[in-house]
């Protein structure tokens, strides 16, 4: 057993590189999520449409990604499709592969939004005199996603944290900025702690801004609350 | 030139047994740990609800990687001098744990109150009511969501190759490594990985509709 001093003294010169890296996982979870979102919307309304063969092909690609590992795909995408004649930058294929991460997760989330919407509400709403996309809109998708946000922000929090991931082929994100800062100073343990404090930051950051954005854009819930 | 071929197409499924056996060794730990903190989570002592949410929120709010390069690197300056797999299976326990005992603690709450008061009532202790009445009962509900992250934690055992365990990611990167092929090798771990979660999502889908069918 040797004694060991904790030393953050790097933290003078390298804490710029910290806030670098933050900024950077930031951008490539907020993208992601964006990108995200809209893969996982579109999903959500094939699969619960009417054609047989594209729900069953959306179907799919919701299972294999989601029984594969986020590591695996990322590798496919960043190793082997340049094999196939697509070459990406590690941050291309890092976005691409928490994308398509996220879309099939996502999909099934906003499916079950959907699924929940009673049939009753769609039957008044056509006594109303609402045309099919109005009722599509109003009354299934927007209630849908409302009625799943949390669990769509949840989503959202984990997949920010496990773009971390990406460092592995080396994307420049937060990961990636402490692995280099700890090949500098040696001092590994000091500088995972503090990463560990940063994506706890982020992920508290992360939370409150998704939950803005659900009070800004589901205003009905807001007036409900109220 | 070596290309891909069936002796690496075995070596990659042998080197899927370390991806289960780490994932069992996940499961056992963490449902232990987890078990604790759920209990924590639902407990009439203030400090122990504190403690047990603080622990979940902290490992549930950073990245499985980092847990998994402290508990490397925090391993090794403790002067111990551990083999990858003591590593992973630690920070996989963590973060299993954290997660299952929020999955369990939701089931706990979702046994109705009025079995607490029943079992209250009949003069059962509060150690009698949880062994007589309350577990048996959430168990059944906690089947489904158990089952569903047991695939996120054979998912997850693919970290671990980023320490150098070598498991079926890991085995994937050196057959990559000799054959210059990644597409074909990561498509074949990734459809040994599916063959792995596959049943267990199609499983946790059976006993949650059965489930249903009960209610």
């Amino acid at each position: 057993m040797i004694s060991y001093s904790f030393d953050f003294s790097f933290l003078l010169t390298t804490w710029p590189a910290f806030m670098r890296g933050a900024w950077q996982t930031i951008l490539l979870a907020g993208t992601s999520i964006a990108l995200g979102f809209v893969v996982a919307l579109v999903c959500a309304i094939i699969r619960s449409g009417k054609s047989k063969l594209a729900s069953g092909l959306v179907g799919a690609y919701v299972e294999v990604i989601r029984n594969t590992p986020l590591l695996v795909q990322i590798f496919i995408v960043y190793f082997g499709l340049p094999s196939l004649g697509l070459r990406l930058s590690a941050e291309t294929a890092a976005v691409i592969a928490l994308v398509i991460n996220t879309g099939a997760y996502g999909s099934e989330i906003i499916r079950a939004g959907i699924e929940s919407i009673a049939k009753g509400q769609i039957e008044a709403a056509e006594c109303l005199g609402l045309n099919k996309l109005q009722i599509y809109w109003h009354i299934v998708l927007i209630p849908a996603v409302e009625r799943v946000y949390p669990a769509l922000s949840s989503q959202f929090v984990l997949l920010m944290l496990s773009s971390s991931i990406t460092s592995q082929i080396s994307a420049q994100e937060l990961t990636a900025e402490a692995n280099l800062i700890q090949s500098e100073t040696f001092r590994s343990f000091e500088v995972y702690l503090i990463v560990a404090a940063v994506y706890l930051a982020l992920s508290v950051l992360f939370r409150v801004v998704l939950w803005a954005i659900g009070e800004v854009a589901f205003v009905r819930r807001r007036k409900l609350r109220t | 030139m070596i290309t891909f071929s069936s002796t690496h197409l075995i070596y990659l499924i042998e080197a899927a047994r370390w991806t289960l056996l780490l994932s069992v060794l996940a499961f056992i730990g963490g449902g232990i740990v987890g078990l604790a903190l759920a209990l924590g989570r639902v407990s009439q002592i203030r400090w122990l609800r504190w403690v047990s949410s603080a622990y979940i929120q902290i490992i549930q709010g950073t990245p499985l990687l980092v847990v998994l390069f402290l508990a490397y690197f925090g391993l090794s300056i403790l002067g111990l001098d551990i083999p990858p797999i003591v590593a992973a299976g630690l920070s996989l326990t963590l973060y299993t744990s954290a997660f299952l005992g929020e999955i369990w603690r939701g089931c706990i709450l979702s046994v109705p109150k009025t079995q607490w008061e029943a079992s209250n009532c009949i003069g059962l202790n509060r150690l009698q009511q949880y062994r007589y009445v309350i577990l048996p009962q959430a168990a059944r509900i906690a089947i489904p969501p158990t089952v569903g992250f047991m695939v996120q934690i054979i998912k997850n055992t693919s970290i671990t190759s980023i320490i150098g365990f070598v498991e079926l990611a890991r085995a994937g990167q050196i057959v990559n490594n000799s054959t210059f092929e990644p597409f074909i090798t990561f498509v074949f771990v990734a459809m040994i990985y599916f063959a792995m979660c596959y049943p267990l999502s199609l499983a946790s889908r059976h006993f949650e509709r059965k489930l249903n069918v009960g209610k």
